[in-house]
């Protein structure tokens, strides 16, 4: 039923993703590919993969922005002006546009904890559910000729054969700078819940309805370029005092 | 939005197809003529044609008849299902034609009936995506039938003049479809146009509280399906010229063709068939750039962060 589900559990499981610490790697989205490529459904295909013209399917993408703050005009010199590396895939959206189009059933949101599949055998690669999710989650895979779509990792997070670290999606599991985190958003003790209170984690596209389930954690504030000049560039010794002093007076008599 | 050919055969061709269907309908051809006749194996054609051309996009036609299953929830399977059950009334109706010289009221009005609500459901497909602001409104429904409306009269008018029956009120009737449906559609655009966006690259990353955003680099280098499906930007510069081609070929012109085969039609019938023909080669121009445009002139709300 592509309906969205009726019953639903207290469960919401989605990533939490922050901002300030993405350092733009891509290894999440290189890890996504390879266990996804294994794992759950038909494999990842890309096409003209040794050409050059290379693509392919993609659950987990990073782009990066400049964010210039009004007044600003050239990266780091004016306040808060920055890149920001912005890793995008499913948000998992409780009211998910993608699930009621689809016209097979073969897209579904789980009751039990939220999560939002693509059933390949009923998939007919109509396309319409990638048209209406506004995020870009949903790509299509051109050689299986069905929609593929991040599942959460739902073949690791519930696998007992794992060790119970490894029980976490792919991408949280590989983030070196540890950016992505896992766990129930709907349970406002959990580390992710708190993480969101605590940062003010935003929804992306709010006025799309979607109402994900995925937070973004927002750039902490930085302290502008000019405020840490002073210190860098500080060329004379008056106000030493201890060690630094005796030093400073030896070096002026050498 | 990728204008897929087979879509907009599709949406084109069953647009016509129904719309002829509703007025073969209501009967105002007569039956017996063999121009009505030739007009309901043409509606059959256009709609199967239609239909068979909407599944030539799909990734797995082979599972297509499963797409009738969620009509409960998806504009999508309603169409299909509405394609379906509309069908049996139609050849009922074409079979009482073509083969008895009879106009079924019964079959041919449930015909209408399930033509109109197979030609809502298709607008609604569209309509019902938020994340495509253009065509985010009840205006898309209703140029989608009364385009098909127009189409469909054209066509029935032109019938009408090989010999099946009023041609001076059919061509009426196509005129009236015609003026309402580019009225519709001239209002569909000046709102796409108007229209400030719901999405920005700004609300898309939600770092608007920062400063303006801007995409400093793509995921990837080379296209991928998303930026090729939801991000078709070919020609988009030459959007304004077409939509005034299709507006003077499927709107203008249409309507002069219309006017000079009323103005014909008691003097040399003859010629206002010719000019009938004509209004419906200009309609076709018009409907096809129409659909085109419909296509690759809607902005995906995806693109914003892929920086257009």
């Amino acid at each position: 039923m592509t309906s969205l589900p009726t019953e639903r559990s207290g469960k919401k499981l989605g990533l939490v993703i922050d901002l300030d610490v993405c350092v733009g790697c891509h290894a999440c989205v290189v890890s996504c590919k390879e266990w996804n490529t294994g794992g759950y459904g038909s494999a990842l295909s890309d096409q003209n993969p040794y050409g050059p013209d290379v693509s392919g399917a993609f659950l987990n993408r990073i782009h990066t922005f400049e964010v210039v703050p009004q007044g600003g005009e050239v990266i780091g010199e004016a306040d808060e002006a920055r890149i920001v590396h912005f890793p995008k895939s499913c948000l998992h959206c409780d009211d998910a546009p993608c699930v009621a189009v689809c016209p097979t059933g073969a897209s579904y949101k789980r009751g039990e904890d939220g999560i939002v599949l693509v059933e390949e055998d009923k998939c007919i690669g109509c396309g319409l559910c990638a048209w209406a999710c506004p995020y870009g989650a949903r790509e299509m895979d051109l050689a299986a000729g069905v929609m593929k779509k991040c599942t959460l990792c739902v073949d690791r997070i519930y696998n007992e054969t794992l060790q119970e670290v490894d029980r976490v999606p792919s991408c949280v599991r590989t983030c070196p700078a540890n950016a992505r985190h896992f766990g129930d958003l709907a349970d406002p003790s959990s580390a992710v819940s708190v993480m969101v209170a605590e940062r003010g984690g935003i929804d992306l596209m709010p006025e799309q309805g979607t109402r994900p389930v995925n937070k973004y954690l927002p750039p902490r504030p930085r302290k502008p370029l000019a405020a840490s000049a002073g210190a860098l560039l500080a060329e004379n010794t008056t106000g030493a005092t201890g060690f630094f002093a005796w030093l400073d007076g030896m070096l002026d008599r050498i | 939005m990728q204008p897929a050919f087979s879509i907009i055969v599709f949406t084109a061709l069953s647009g016509l197809g129904y719309g002829l269907a509703a007025i073969l309908g209501l009967g105002l051809l007569d039956p017996s003529a063999i121009a009505t006749k030739v007009a309901h194996v043409a509606t059959l054609v256009f709609i199967g044609a239609g239909l068979i051309s909407s599944t030539l996009h799909l990734g797995n036609p082979q599972r297509a008849w499963r797409a009738l299953s969620q009509w409960r929830s998806s504009w999508l399977s309603r169409e299909g299902v509405m394609a379906l059950v509309t069908f049996p009334p139609l050849l009922w109706s074409a079979w009482g034609t073509v083969v008895e010289d009879r106009y079924l009221p019964l079959p041919a009005l449930l015909g209408v009936l399930g033509a109109a609500i197979t030609v809502y459901c298709t607008g609604m497909i569209y309509a019902s995506l938020k994340s495509v602001q253009a065509w985010h409104t009840p205006l898309t429904p209703a140029c989608f039938l009364l385009l098909a409306l127009a189409g469909g009269s054209i066509l029935g008018a032109l019938a009408g003049a090989a010999g099946g029956g009023n041609t001076l009120v059919l061509t009426l009737c196509a005129l009236a479809a015609t003026l309402a449906a580019w009225t519709a559609k001239t209002a569909w655009r000046r709102r796409m146009l108007a229209m400030p966006s719901l999405s920005t690259p700004e609300t898309a990353t939600g770092l608007g509280t920062i400063g303006r955003v801007r995409l400093f680099e793509r995921p990837h280098m080379t296209e991928n399906y998303l930026t090729r499906e939801m991000g078709f930007k070919i020609a988009r510069k030459h959007a304004a010229k077409l939509a005034r081609l299709s507006f003077m070929a499927g709107a203008a012109l249409t309507v002069a063709f219309l006017l000079l085969a009323m103005a014909a039609v008691a003097g040399a019938p003859s010629a206002a068939a010719v000019l009938l023909g004509l209004a419906t080669a200009s309609h076709l121009v018009g409907i096809f750039v129409e659909r085109w445009l419909f296509f690759a002139e809607a902005r995906h709300a995806v693109m914003n962060y892929y920086g257009a």
